[in-house]
């Protein structure tokens, strides 16, 4: 079998008392699309960070490439595309001025690698004269992403690259990291969103700077071993609480507009359950059943650890 | 070489596109020139005074012609009593009174002096001090021409001040501006554009790239020596050209400590950048560490040799003091090399320690 791209070996790092990575370790094979799926906070950045070289880890090695992160952190500026959390444009430059400007930096030209960008770069170029600073969210993350790309990188960082861009354009992007996976390079992405986590290869939960699984997506909700009813009515508060009165309950949280109530395998009370909740004076009690998602397993994970 | 070069002209467009940055890089040193040179102004013209005269007689008249005839002094009003004196300064408006003793031209014929008394108003000390020197002046020249047979014996001091005849304000202030604005320029520029980038997050994708520090550190230089270099020159063009401050000594020679000054700033502005994070906390630091100290420490308004003790050891630390004595020499004097080298080596040291440190501080990494 081939080295794996990145590898990860008990990683710790911490900024005063806050511990942002404990003993953290994972491995990446070569063309794999692999993502970080946790909340803000949970040390996502840090480890983005460090494996590109930007922190040294307290305690614990990586690679990339089969190269160290602390020793060899020159060579592995060579070979890694990285997008920062915050969209690294210069907004006083237009598109294609920041596109040939980090081409340049890295040695090489917007024509060389065209091939790697073009299906990304076309939905820009249209609007290549316009300066950063005035394109929409959507539009800067693509650009961010052709400027990290641009020199045909071995792996790539994205961190967060979907955090404040609408629904349609998010969708747009993971379909293209899909496409780049064509062209073998390993990409590592982090995501506070959940949904998120079915379109990538394999998925780290990650929380409190602990990795709490690494999976296939379809594994880890294979493996949630609850099943689940979500309930909705027209006072939604009081529902949670009406909620935990019920028995038998494993857990409640509440998803968006629903609440997602766990119980343990076997027969479901949903008939149980409603007169439960009329009695309390619920109105317009919807209840059905339905297939774990990832953030239920997520959300399991959770409690659990706590 | 390639990839410098993308980075310097990526540095060109963020300055050109900024157009108010701009603005004050070229039109600060013509606007401060322009102010310095005419508005804060030593030089003393049409003051307004006031003239007690008790003798009304041929020698004051004579007396009050040639001090109102001097071109420094215009009569506001003739007073008729010594009280009036009080209320007319209170006014305000007049600097200075006159006042003509009794029987003036009969006491100086027959005792061989008279009463005048100059009373200035020395709410503004200077300008009193400038103003009361100046009537004397004028008088005494005019009692010296009346009585030239009168006098056997007498000795008159010829003045001549050397280096600046008229005593213009604008010869101190050419070299003060230079130091100050390059100052400015060089230092605060080159902090805030590094800053920006770290604010920004591009530093972090500079960091990651294969760009070594030293071409970043450079890179982001190169453009502010350039319009640094480009402003003294307005400054000295305008200095001869507007102001007529003379350029006596070498021009390249001069040309070559501006350059020298502008490295030192740059190098210093560096150093701050490195040591900050935000462009808030570089501004800060830029303005108040260097520009007091360069218009207050430097001998460019205060002379340094009048300072207490401990303020003349830190005016030794501050490098604009050393280029404005240079610059100076240079252009006032005529001087050369022999005169200005122990100058031109502590700014060299100046740069040297400042670079040595900024390299030292420079993070390859983050935080």
């Amino acid at each position: 079998m081939e080295n794996p791209s990145i590898v990860v070996d008990n990683i710790s790092r911490s900024y005063g008392p806050v511990k942002a990575l404990e003993q953290v370790s994972f491995e990446v094979p070569k063309g794999e699309l692999f993502g970080f799926i946790g909340p803000d906070g949970a040390g996502k950045t840090t480890l983005f960070r460090i494996l590109a070289t930007l922190l040294l880890p307290d305690t614990g090695t990586a690679t990339v490439e089969g190269l160290d992160v602390v020793k060899d952190f020159r060579k592995i500026r060579k070979l890694l595309g990285y997008m920062p959390g915050k969209f690294s444009l210069y907004m006083d430059l237009s598109v294609e001025e920041n596109l040939s400007f980090y081409a340049t930096i890295f040695g090489t030209t917007i024509r060389e690698n065209y091939d790697l960008i073009k299906d990304i770069y076309r939905q820009i170029e249209p609007f290549k004269t316009r300066r950063a600073g005035k394109l929409s969210g959507g539009m800067k993350q693509k650009l961010a992403l052709c400027c990290a790309l641009i020199h045909k990188p071995a792996v790539l960082f994205l961190d967060e690259p979907t955090t404040g861009v609408d629904a349609v354009s998010r969708m747009e992007f993971w379909e293209m990291l899909r496409r780049l996976k064509e062209s073998n390079i390993t990409i590592m992405v982090s995501t506070p969103y959940m949904d998120e986590a079915s379109l990538c290869d394999r998925v780290a939960l990650i929380q409190d700077g602990k990795i709490m699984k690494i999976s296939k997506p379809e594994e880890i909700v294979a493996g949630f071993r609850h099943q689940i009813l979500a309930v909705r009515s027209g006072r939604f508060f009081e529902l949670l609480t009406d909620l935990h009165g019920f028995p038998g309950i494993h857990s409640v949280n509440a998803f968006g507009q629903a609440a997602h109530v766990t119980f343990d395998k076997g027969v479901l009370p949903v008939e149980a359950l409603r007169k439960h909740l009329v009695a309390a004076r619920h109105e317009d009690v919807m209840i059905e059943e339905i297939n774990p998602t990832i953030e239920d397993c997520f959300m399991e994970l959770m409690n659990t650890e706590n | 070489m390639k990839r410098f070069t993308g980075f310097v002209i990526k540095e060109f467009y963020h300055i050109f596109r900024d157009y108010r940055t701009l603005l004050i890089l070229f039109g600060m040193p013509a606007v401060q020139l322009l102010l310095f040179g005419y508005v804060v102004t030593n030089e003393i013209k049409d003051a307004r005074i006031a003239i007690y005269d008790a003798s009304k007689d041929e020698v004051t008249r004579k007396i009050s012609e040639k001090v109102l005839s001097s071109g420094y002094f215009i009569l506001e009003k003739n007073l008729k009593n010594y009280a009036e004196i009080g209320p007319t300064f209170r006014e305000g408006k007049t600097k200075l009174v006159l006042v003509f003793g009794s029987n003036f031209a009969e006491k100086l014929q027959r005792e061989g002096k008279a009463d005048i008394q100059i009373l200035g108003d020395a709410s503004d000390p200077n300008t009193a001090n400038i103003l009361v020197n100046y009537a004397s002046g004028i008088i005494s020249n005019y009692l010296i021409s009346v009585n030239i047979e009168k006098v056997p014996m007498r000795i008159i001091p010829e003045v001549r001040m050397q280096y600046n005849p008229g005593l213009k304000g604008v010869f101190m202030f050419v070299p003060g501006i230079m130091a100050m604005l390059l100052m400015l320029i060089s230092a605060l520029m080159t902090s805030l554009s590094i800053t920006r980038e770290k604010e920004l997050g591009t530093m972090e994708l500079l960091l990651v790239s294969p760009l070594r520090p030293i071409q970043i550190i450079i890179g982001k230089v190169i453009p502010y020596v350039l319009l640094a270099f480009i402003d003294s020159c307005i400054i000295l063009g305008m200095g001869n050209f507007v102001f007529g401050v003379p350029i006596q000594g070498n021009l390249i020679l001069l040309l070559f400590e501006c350059l020298l000054y502008i490295t030192m700033a740059l190098s210093l502005g560096i150093l701050i950048s490195s040591i900050t994070s935000s462009q808030q906390i570089a501004m800060t630091i830029s303005l108040m560490a260097l520009m007091l100290p360069t218009i207050l420490l430097s001998g460019f308004i205060f002379p340094v040799e009048n300072m207490p003790v401990i303020l003349q050891v830190l005016c030794h630390a501050m490098p604009p003091k050393y280029f404005i004595t240079i610059i100076k020499d240079i252009m006032l004097k005529g001087n050369g090399v022999s005169f200005i080298w122990k100058e031109t080596l502590v700014m060299m040291s100046f740069t040297v320690i400042f670079i040595l440190i900024s390299i030292k501080k420079f993070k390859v990494r983050l935080a």
